[in-house]
């Protein structure tokens, strides 16, 4: 088992939360795991991103080599594309279509959709309207998450302990939330496969 | 036992934690920050009373690391790459005097440039001060490094750089913690004169320093952290770096390298295992994420050994951080197909949080500005540096920390009118006292902000030393108190900041002006605090 992942975002989106929960599942199996992010500068309304690799053989390098990744799990359409260098050319792009514009260029979202679309596999969604719907807007990183569950080969069961585990000290209400959250995102993306 | 899942950061901390410290000493700065903070949050630091307070800068905290040294203890001091510019008097000079208690000054460097001004490499600061260096590969070797790194340190009295770069300090894996050790006591040094740099005790300390090299580099030679794997194609032969290493096993998963690999974790170059793959092969390919350091010391001035291979010639990229995919051609593997990125994608830069209190202070110097051609605002580094950016093109230079205030007070020397600083609250009391100073002393006509948002913002929200004494400080410094202004940067007091800003620009002589809100993210835990 290897997978290769690159996160990515707007800074403040919740990427890094994410990467936590997967982290925590997998640090109690026997797999091994590497997962790079970036501190400081890009924290503010910039691009970030963070690779995780996880494998049951040992993992050298913190990056994920260009042209290696298994999937891209975007927070941010545009986002998701700025790491096309990145994707193998059958790996998964699996992104949020809701736009984070804070800059004055920014693209159609009728192009950003046919380039998505375009790549062979992909998973468009809707993860803000999903985690307002489910009275949780700031929930939209646990769409994602659930969206991608999918495709990670770690138990389902593992994911809901991590978000217990991350969010538990928030209180019970912002628990169930994240899981009803991280559900309806696989729930979707499942949907989607089988079509 | 249970693995932690830690950054490189961490793990480093930890790491110094079970080797004993009694105090950790730094400065915040990417991506070295975690170092300290890991220290400072750990429940076991706080049980043993283990010092954790930053420091005012590097330089003050490498000062405080030696003095603990001096006493026997084990201390660790934390900083980024260009922090050791503002360490390397103490540190150059801890090198002549040594350690007594374990010393280790743990640098994070920052190739690509990440969140930094530069990407010198560290090692060259060790190989200048004739400082053994370690440069761990992983974040287990990170942990158990720090244990051999103090050893090392207290057999040859001699503080040791343990070298990060940013992949390692912000990657995360699970480690292992192995060992816990005792606190060293009190014990001072044997030698009453061993950190008395008098030139006739400095001659003497240095010429040890020098014959101590030999040792250094036979544990070099011997070390678990250089090793040297076999390989059947001696048609090139590999030395890698650090994290160097990663990146070439990266690219050997499916089928194990055919060419012998020297593994480099530990500085002075193990001169045997160099000599034995450089006879060995024909060619040699040299793999260290940052400078091309070892390659051209291996090079040399006259570079007349052909068969080296590496940054310098351009087998790799001169520059920037190292990736696995961009060693492929240089391993003779095919490259993986890479697609591009869409044309429609656009930059997206960082900015100012909306609600930022530096925003209004940008704002209201711009208006005050307008009379005057661009070209007249020096600033610092920090999140205001983000005021160079649309819409605000507010400032014009960024240079080093304090460097705002001291080239406002050349340029005014100059003749430039206005001449205008602009700095944070942290970096003023890093290096911007010592340059008012000169103003005061000057009678410079510059105006200084002091941004005070109550908190060292940029990196991650680290107390400031100068919260609650910024007006002391500069009064105490000299300036003159009718030009001593503390402004609210407010959308609602924009026309009063406007005209204060303007009447300061007209007052000939030294005036300081203190935007004063905090950070949008501390005010919530200000509120709670009161
Ligand atoms: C010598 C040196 N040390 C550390 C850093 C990292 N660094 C950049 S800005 C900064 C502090 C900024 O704090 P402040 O001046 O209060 O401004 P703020 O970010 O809060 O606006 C630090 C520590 C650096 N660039 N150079
Ligand atoms: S983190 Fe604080 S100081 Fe930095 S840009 Fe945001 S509000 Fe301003």
């Amino acid at each position: 088992m290897k997978k290769d992942i690159i996160l990515a975002g707007v800074g403040g989106q919740g990427i890094l939360s994410i990467a936590t929960i997967i982290g925590f599942a997998v640090v109690k199996t026997d797999l091994y795991l590497k997962q790079a992010e970036m501190h400081g500068m890009s924290q503010r309304g910039g691009a970030v991103e963070s690779h995780l690799r996880i494998s049951d053989k040992e993992i050298h390098s913190d990056l994920v080599p260009h042209g290696r990744s298994d999937m891209i799990i975007s927070l941010e359409p545009m986002e998701s594309l700025r790491y096309f260098p990145y994707l193998k050319h059958e790996g998964w792009l699996i992104t949020n279509i809701t736009p984070f514009v804070n800059i004055p260029n920014y693209p159609e979202m009728e192009h950003l959709l046919k380039e998505i679309k375009g790549h062979k596999n992909s998973i468009a969604i809707d993860g803000d309207a999903i985690a307002k719907e489910i009275g949780s807007p700031r929930s939209m990183n646990m769409v994602m998450l659930g969206a991608s569950a999918p495709f990670l080969e770690i138990p389902f069961e593992m994911l809901e302990d991590g978000i217990r585990a991350v969010f538990g000290r928030k209180g019970e209400d912002i628990v169930k939330k994240n899981l009803d959250a991280l559900n309806r995102g696989r729930d979707f993306a499942e949907k989607h496969i089988k079509k | 036992m249970d693995k932690l899942l830690l950054l490189g950061d961490e793990a480093l901390a930890q790491g110094a934690l079970d080797a004993g410290i009694s105090g950790a000493y730094g400065y915040p700065g990417t991506p070295s920050t975690e170092i300290f903070e890991y220290v400072q949050h750990s429940k076991e630091a706080a049980q043993r009373n283990v010092h954790r307070t930053w420091s005012a800068n590097e330089k003050t905290a490498m000062e405080e690391a030696l003095g603990m040294s001096y006493t026997g203890k084990r201390a660790l001091v934390t900083m980024k790459h260009v922090g050791l510019n503002v360490a390397a008097d103490p540190f150059v000079n801890s090198a002549i005097t040594g350690a007594n208690g374990g010393l280790i000054v743990a640098v994070a460097d920052d190739p690509s440039m990440h969140s930094s001004q530069n990407e010198q490499d560290s090692r060259h600061y060790g190989r200048f001060a004739l400082v053994p260096v370690f440069e761990p590969s992983n974040q287990q070797e990170a942990y158990n490094m720090t244990f051999d790194a103090f050893a090392l340190s207290e057999k040859y009295e001699t503080p040791v750089i343990m070298r990060l770069v940013t992949r390692l300090s912000h990657s995360r894996a699970g480690i292992v913690r192995t060992n816990q050790l005792k606190e060293n006591k009190i014990n001072l040094p044997a030698n009453p004169n061993q950190f008395m740099l008098l030139p006739a005790f400095a001659r003497i300390n240095y010429k040890n320093l020098i014959e101590k090299q030999k040792f250094l580099e036979k544990e070099s030679e011997n070390s678990k952290y250089n090793v040297y794997h076999d390989g059947k194609d001696k048609s090139l032969g590999i030395i890698t770096c650090g994290l160097g290493y990663n990146y070439v096993k990266e690219n050997h998963v499916e089928a194990e390298c055919e060419y012998p690999i020297l593994k480099i974790c530990q500085y002075p170059l193990p001169r045997k295992l160099i000599t034995k793959i450089v006879d060995e092969c024909d060619e040699i390919l040299i793999v260290e994420d940052g400078m091309p350091v070892v390659e051209e010391w291996l090079r040399g001035y006259l570079d007349n050994c052909l068969k080296i291979k590496g940054r310098m010639d351009g087998t790799l990229p001169r520059y920037g951080e190292l990736d696995p995919a961009r060693l492929r051609t240089a391993l003779d593997l095919e490259p993986y197909p890479i697609k591009e990125v869409p044309t429609i994608v656009k930059g997206r830069p960082p900015e100012l949080c909306k609600g930022c209190p530096h925003r209004d202070t940008y704002y209201a110097l711009n208006e005050a500005m307008k009379e005057y051609e661009p070209g007249h605002v020096f600033s610092d580094i920090g999140c205001y540096t983000l005021g160079f950016l649309p819409p605000f093109n507010a400032i014009n230079s960024c240079v080093d920390m304090g460097a705002s205030i001291s080239m406002a007070v050349g340029a005014a020397d100059s003749g430039l009118f206005p001449s205008i600083a602009v700095i944070g609250d942290s970096t003023f009391g890093h290096s911007g006292m010592t340059p008012l100073l000169d103003a005061v002393n000057s009678k410079s006509n510059i105006v200084a902000f002091i941004l005070d948002n109550s908190i060292v913002a940029m990196t991650g929200m680290q107390d400031s030393a100068v919260t609650g004494r910024v007006e002391d400080i500069c009064l105490g410094i000299g300036v003159d108190k009718e030009h001593l202004r503390v402004i609210n940067p407010m959308k609602s007091h924009h026309e009063e900041n406007v005209k204060i800003i303007k009447d300061e620009i007209n007052y000939n002589g030294v005036s300081v002006i203190i935007p004063r809100r905090p950070c949008i993210h501390i005010v919530a835990k200000l509120r709670k605090q009161k």
